[in-house]
């Protein structure tokens, strides 16, 4: 069981794909202007994770090891259709403003790294684990940088006003830097910055040093 | 009792284990205020020259001081001239309460004009001083490096391209995000590759456009609104501004609507001009520039348009206009984050004259090229010497082929 929740909670904040491998950035920047959008997309991901890891772990036995990136890409495009129709089916409106960033789910390095990378090589049932938990990871990335954009952007949490807007009376004047995508860059380095200050593990090492001209 | 032995005696209290151990860094940027650092060159690198990084920061932000006061002025000519069309009689709010005090508010007197742009600019200069000081100084404690006298220069040119009007407030966050995120992050200064000052100009200009641009934020009178002769040659080229009453002289002196330090060309080329003199501004950068632009505009009036009449307007009018001057002459030769080489100069300074046509003329959304041109080009400047120096090393490879 301590195998189980060491796959789950490792990937939020010892070994986050996003702050510590700097995987799936991309969509990280383009689905975080709100919370609701980040939200559904982080749910989208970590059911694909989930799922893609589960599946892949079920055959790895009969994958041809030449062919194998293909099988994997075949079941994780499979499950981001299968993803993507029921967003269409139940929240229209939200799959609109996700669009494209649904179906590039399948480019996540994320989904296809742990799958190659763990589901592999474990057993069906921690491999599903591994996926929910890295796609925890992904997700609570994304729910802060949501969080952030969306409160200083537009005043608002999950649409709901929190700083009332000079343009409807009040005192906030919103900032449009945070609606626009190179914000969520600043943001996720800031956070990576802070991580890093509180775990001091995951600061890598220099690749060269300056020497210093005076001594 | 003199400075020197005083600042000795209490050079102690700093040191490790003293009572201010953390507190070096303000000690030291006070005492090399006053003194030449005591420290020397130990290892093989070794220029000798009387003037150090201390000195030259000083001496740019000395040369600051033309195009400081002629803006100042113009800002108070403009409220004053606004407000006599107006025929309002008293300025409002707290600064409205200083210049009443202090002076009237006929245009043709200087001393009035002054202090109502002296109400306006220092506010937003302390402002950009006391927030940039506290983050300069709290990564100089936390890092240990020394408070550097590149923040004088960093300060007072932020102070210089905003408009009068703009809430402190979005002051102090726009200097806090261009010394943290445009240079501290990266290391401190020498170590950023961005223009510190326009990167804060950049946030506040993405994050607040409603302060930054349009025609209300340029004059501070309420309810004014003056166009900058930037988005008047938008409308009707060349003719629309002449049609408002601006000759090409005024323009050339800073008789026009803009940021506070950027209007005037004329002190701005007193200022630029001393700063090649001494060197510390390289020559070859703002010819760079000039090349750049005029070749550009000079492309572009040959192209023409029917339906866009920036593409009419002579190079001479792009050298008064918005931020052109201020920006070649101050910001593009900020010697962190130009070109290092001497050929690398000249293809900097040319990218950015080319670029910043570019962006007035055919991208009507960012009516301000200038600064996003010297953001691009600090963005390829290592680059740019990158490739000068593996010419260089290719050239003398093949001299010495036999």
């Amino acid at each position: 069981m301590s195998q189980v929740k060491e796959v789950v909670t490792k990937p939020v904040f010892e070994n986050n794909p996003i702050a510590l491998q700097i995987l799936g950035i991309c969509s990280a920047l383009a689905v975080t202007s709100s919370l609701k959008v980040a939200l559904v997309m982080s749910l989208a991901v970590i059911a694909v994770t989930g799922f893609s890891n589960l599946f892949v772990s079920l055959i790895r036995h009969h994958i041809p090891n030449n062919i194998r990136i293909i099988v994997q890409m075949t079941i994780i495009a499979s499950l981001v259709i299968v993803v993507d129709q029921v967003l269409k089916a139940f929240v229209y409106d939200l799959s609109k403003q996700l669009s494209v960033f649904v179906g590039l789910i399948i480019t996540n390095c994320i989904v296809m790294g742990r799958a190659e990378a763990f589901a592999m090589k474990n057993a069906p049932g921690i491999s599903f684990m591994d996926g929910i938990g890295n796609g925890l990871g992904y997700g609570a990335v994304l729910m802060f940088v949501g969080f952030i954009r969306e409160l200083f952007g537009s005043g608002s949490l999950f649409g709901v006003e929190i700083f009332s807007l000079v343009n409807n009376g009040g005192w906030y004047v919103a900032n449009g830097l945070m609606l626009l995508p190179p914000s969520a860059f600043f943001v996720i380095g800031l956070m990576i910055w802070g991580l890093r200050a509180w775990k001091k593990n995951q600061v890598e090492q220099p690749e060269f040093t300056i020497a210093p001209n005076t001594k | 009792m003199s400075i020197r032995s005083y600042l000795d005696k209490l050079e102690p209290h700093f040191h490790k284990g003293g009572k201010y151990e953390n507190w070096y860094a303000l000690y030291e940027a006070v005492d090399t205020i006053f003194y030449t650092p005591g420290q020397i060159t130990k290892t093989t690198a070794h220029v000798r020259d009387a003037v150090d990084l201390k000195r030259m920061m000083i001496l740019v932000w000395m040369c600051t001081f033309p195009a400081m006061f002629a803006g100042m002025w113009n800002v108070g000519f403009q409220a004053n001239t606004a407000m006599e069309a107006m025929g309002l009689t008293e300025a409002v709010g707290w600064r409205g309460a200083i210049i009443d005090a202090l002076a009237g508010h006929n245009p043709d007197s200087i001393w009035d004009n002054f202090i109502y742009g002296a109400a306006y600019f220092l506010p937003i200069y302390l402002v950009t001083f006391i927030v940039g000081g506290f983050w300069e100084v709290l990564f100089a404690m936390k890092r240990g490096h020394e408070v550097n006298e590149g923040f004088f220069v960093t300060s007072v040119l932020f102070a210089l391209i905003l408009p009068p009007t703009i809430p402190l407030w979005q002051v102090a966050l726009g200097i806090s995000f261009g010394v943290v995120i445009g240079k501290e992050v990266f290391g401190g200064t020498g170590k950023n590759f961005l223009n510190p000052a326009l990167a804060g100009r950049a946030f506040l200009f993405f994050a607040y456009p409603a302060q930054l641009s349009g025609d209300a934020v340029w004059t501070a009178v309420d309810g004014f609104s003056g166009a900058t002769i930037l988005s008047l040659a938008q409308t009707g080229g060349v003719e629309e501004i002449l049609a408002n009453n601006i000759t090409w002289m005024d323009a050339f002196m800073g008789n026009i609507q803009g940021s506070v330090g950027e209007t005037s060309t004329l002190a701005l080329l007193i200022g630029g001009g001393l700063l090649m003199f001494f060197k510390i501004a390289a020559w070859r950068i703002v010819a760079g520039v000039m090349v750049g632009m005029i070749g550009m505009t000079l492309l572009f009036n040959l192209i023409g348009s029917d339906t866009n009449p920036l593409f009419a307007v002579p190079w001479h009018w792009h050298l008064v206009m918005g931020g052109f001057a201020f920006g070649m002459l101050f910001m593009a030769t900020d010697p962190v984050s130009a070109s290092m080489t001497n050929t690398g100069k000249w293809w900097f300074g040319a990218l950015i004259g080319v670029m910043v046509v570019l962006i007035r003329v055919v991208n009507p959304a960012f009516p301000e090229g200038m600064m996003l041109a010297i953001l691009f080009a600090n963005l390829f400047a290592p680059l740019i010497d990158y490739f000068v120096v593996q010419a260089n090393i290719k050239r003398r490879k093949l001299r010495n082929v036999h």
